[in-house]
This record gives structure tokens, sequence and C-alpha cells, in this order.
């Protein structure tokens, strides 16, 4: 099972993580820009955690055959927070780096004036630099929320094909699919979206225009929760063909659009026998 | 040649800012595989390059800093770049560590900075082959602290680099 989890926030994780992800048929994966879960309090901070996704985190990946790429934005959260907002005219500079395949995560939090603004400039970024966006679904008054992150994603004038809706649940997932945008849903150990709800999901809503992630960071989640779906998908009676496509080809098709995506050569990138990552480990 | 990689050879040629815009979307335009040859290459072709290189490194992703890095080889940068060797030396990315110790650093860095710039790499496991000037920078205390790390290595019963052991051989043989 070759598996591409398209949101992932791995400066979070351990390299343990990275060994069973690629055991587990990991081989791509897409790292959203989002919150640290202590609050930023300045916009070096944002520059330097920009840097790392598109410097840092790339070369721990490929150390272990992972291809990494990551989107990049001013999150939802910290858009309320006017020592963070100058960030958004850093952003160009970012959107033009090569393994940068997607504004995001964008969106809600609490459905404030500023949030709408951040939003909306970061929509209307994502058509200058020819890019797709990722919205991230809030998690409370998610179906308002929903509704409202549709509305905004039209009048920008970006083509929903373009965009991802994620987070999505049982609730959400009607009229993310009416809107024409991709759906994202988020496997989480006990919150978000469980594997067997998911494969209730495919079977109702099909399998066409899906993107299923573990969406792991700090908080207690699951990097391996793409392959427990998979997992689920075939014992539910969905053929090979169909995991490829929900886990492989959709978030390459997706991400794909950005012209960007680099998936040639998936050995580790450094040719050396040791390096700063395996460092010491190995005789 | 890539039709892009042309036109930037000339808009470059034609003013150096032009980098900025260009130097990022090298991997996607010319391809990956090419990419430190490509920049360097524009590098090379954009008269006040060297005004621009520690912007570019500044705001550059993994690649474009290693590309920086090779590039101080090839224009004359003074000393503006050995802050920017320095600061590459200071990573874990055995890539921007490799490419840092190229001709730039074998002729600028100070006597202890290039010690710890070779050891580092040995540290690193990065290949000595890719090391700029060992040939005439190799001093007596740079000697020692390799045999010091020979010593460790082997003391906790893990390999040393084969091209360390040749390396030490020839100058203790």
């Amino acid at each position: 099972m070759r598996i591409f989890d398209p949101h992932i926030h791995m400066s979070s994780r351990t390299t343990d993580d990275y060994a069973a992800m690629h055991a587990a048929g990991v081989r791509a994966l897409v790292e959203p820009a989002f919150w640290l879960g202590q609050p930023r309090t300045n916009v070096g901070s944002f520059t330097d955690y920009f840097d790392a996704l598109v410097g840092w985190e790339p070369f721990r990946a490929s150390q272990f055959g992972i291809a990494h790429h990551c989107t990049i934005a001013l999150n939802p959260k910290e858009a309320n927070d006017p020592r963070c907002v100058p960030v958004l005219e850093l952003l160009p500079r970012y959107l033009e780096k090569d393994g940068v395949v997607a504004v995001g995560e964008i969106g809600y939090d609490s459905m404030t004036e500023q949030e709408d603004k951040a939003f909306a400039a970061q929509l209307a970024l994502a058509i200058a630099h020819d890019l797709p966006a990722l919205v991230h679904t809030p998690h409370r008054d998610k179906a308002a929320g929903t509704e409202r992150s549709i509305a905004v994603v039209r009048e920008s004038g970006i083509a929903p094909e373009r965009v991802v809706l994620d987070h999505l649940n049982e609730l959400t997932v009607a009229m993310a699919k009416e809107s024409g945008c991709w759906l994202g849903f988020s496997i989480y150990p006990d919150t978000k979206m469980d594997e067997d709800r998911m494969v209730a999901i495919l079977r109702e809503y099909g399998t066409e225009r899906v993107l299923v992630n573990s969406a792991a960071d700090w908080g207690r989640s699951d990097p391996l929760k793409t392959r427990r779906t998979g997992d689920a998908m075939l014992a539910a009676g969905f053929t090979e063909d169909d995991v490829d496509l929900v886990l492989w080809r959709n978030p390459v098709e997706f991400y794909g659009r950005s012209g960007r995506l680099s998936l040639e050569g998936l050995s580790p990138e450094a040719e050396f026998a040791g390096n700063s990552i395996l460092r010491g480990a190995r005789k | 040649m890539n039709a892009w990689l042309e036109k930037a050879l000339s808009d470059v040629a034609a003013d150096a800012t032009v980098l900025h815009t260009v130097f990022p979307a090298v991997g996607r335009r010319v391809g990956r595989a090419v990419d430190d040859a490509a920049r360097v290459r524009l590098l090379a072709a954009a008269p006040g390059a060297a005004a621009e290189m520690p912007g570019l490194y500044r705001h550059g992703d993994a690649a474009e800093k290693r590309a920086v890095l090779h590039g101080l080889s090839v224009v004359d940068t003074g000393d503006a770049g050995i802050e920017l060797v320095a600061d590459a030396l200071r990573t874990n990315d055995t890539r921007l560590v490799a490419a840092a110790m190229g001709e730039y650093a074998a002729t600028h860095l100070d006597a202890p900075a290039y010690r710890h710039g070779v050891l580092k790499c040995v540290f690193m496991g990065i290949p000595l082959a890719e090391v700029a000037g060992l040939d005439r920078r190799t001093d007596e205390e740079l000697l020692r602290m390799l045999r010091d790390f020979a010593a460790e290595r082997t003391a906790a019963g893990r390999e040393v680099p084969a091209d360390l052991r040749t390396l030490l051989n020839e100058q203790d043989g």
C-alpha cells in the first residue's frame, strides 16, 4: 500500500514516527503551516517556522525515504492577533518556493472579522501564485463555519477544484461535495473522525475527490491513521485500487495542481553513509 | 538548453535583482536533479550577484541556500560570504554543510573555523572528497582533532570512515 498523507505536522513528530510511517507505506506527505500550541507573539517566529518547512523538515523526511512538501499561510487562530497579521506581507516570498504546494491552512477558527480578512486575502494569494488552497473548517460550530467557508471560496473566484475543505464530518460532507471542492478528512484517535466512520462516508459519497489524512501534530494523534483507514477500507470490501485512489492518486492529483510536486527519487536525498539524524545510532 | 533557463540567464545578466524571482523557481522549471548547477549559472551570469547573495541565502529554502554556498566559489563576494558559510556550518543538514566547505571556505575561513568545518564533515559522514583545500590547509591541530575523533569512534566500537583512515595513514606513514 503506497500512502500520501496530505496533512500531517511532522515538525511535532519524532524520527520513530518517520520510520513507522515509511514501514506502513507512507512515501510522501504535505505539512501545512499551522499554529504551534503555544501562541506566537511576533512575525519572526513565523518566518523561522516557514524556513524549517522549506529547509530542515524536508531534509529530515528525506532521510527516511519520504518526500516532504508543505503549505504556507497565516493560520485562522493567529489571524486574530495583531502582532502576527503582518506576516501576510511576507507570504509571497514563501509561496514561490519549489516545496510549497498550496496556501494553507486558511479558513475559520472562531469566525471573526479578522479571520474573514485573512481568509479572503490568502485566497487571493493562492490565485496570484497559481496555487491550490487548503481550507481548515472550524472545530466549533463546524456546520455553519463550513457553509460560510464555501461562500468565501465562491466569492474569491478561485476554482473549487483547486480547494480542499478539510476536517469534514458526517454533517458537512454533503455541502462540501456539492460545492465542487475536494473533501478532506482527518482521522483521529478519538475526535474528528475515525476509520470506520470514514469507510461509511466513502460508501455513501464515493472515493472521488476524497483526501484522507492523519493530521497528526503535537496533540493526541496517530501518524499511521492513513494506513489504518486503508486497512479498514479493504476489510469493508473496497478494492486495492480504491485504496490507492484515496491514499495516493487523489492527493497526487490535488497537490499536483501546483505544478511543484516532486515524487521522483524517493530514496534519501543525501548520499552519505552517515548523517545528522541517524547520528551515532548505527555501527 | 532549457528555454526558461535561457531567458532567466539573459534577464539576470541585464538586472541582478531578477534573481529574487527566478531563484526560487529553478527546481520546478529546470529540474530538481540539476537545480544546483542551474542556480550557480544564474549567479555567474548576473553582474552584481555578489550584492544579492546574502539576501538570496537568508530568504532561500535549503536548495537555494546550497546554491548560494556553491556560488561563493564562482562569484567574488570578498569576505561577505564568510557569515553565510558560518551559518551553514551551524546547521545539521549534510547537504548544506558539504556545500559550505567548498573552495571559498578553503580560501576564506580562519584556521579554527576551517578545522571545525572539516571535523563536522567527518562527524556527519560527509566524504572528505567533498571538502576543498585539505591538501594545503591540513595542519597539526586538525590532525590531532581527527586522530582524537578516530580514537573516540574506535573506543565506542564504531567504524572510522575509510577516507579518514586513509588520510591519517598518509600523514602518519
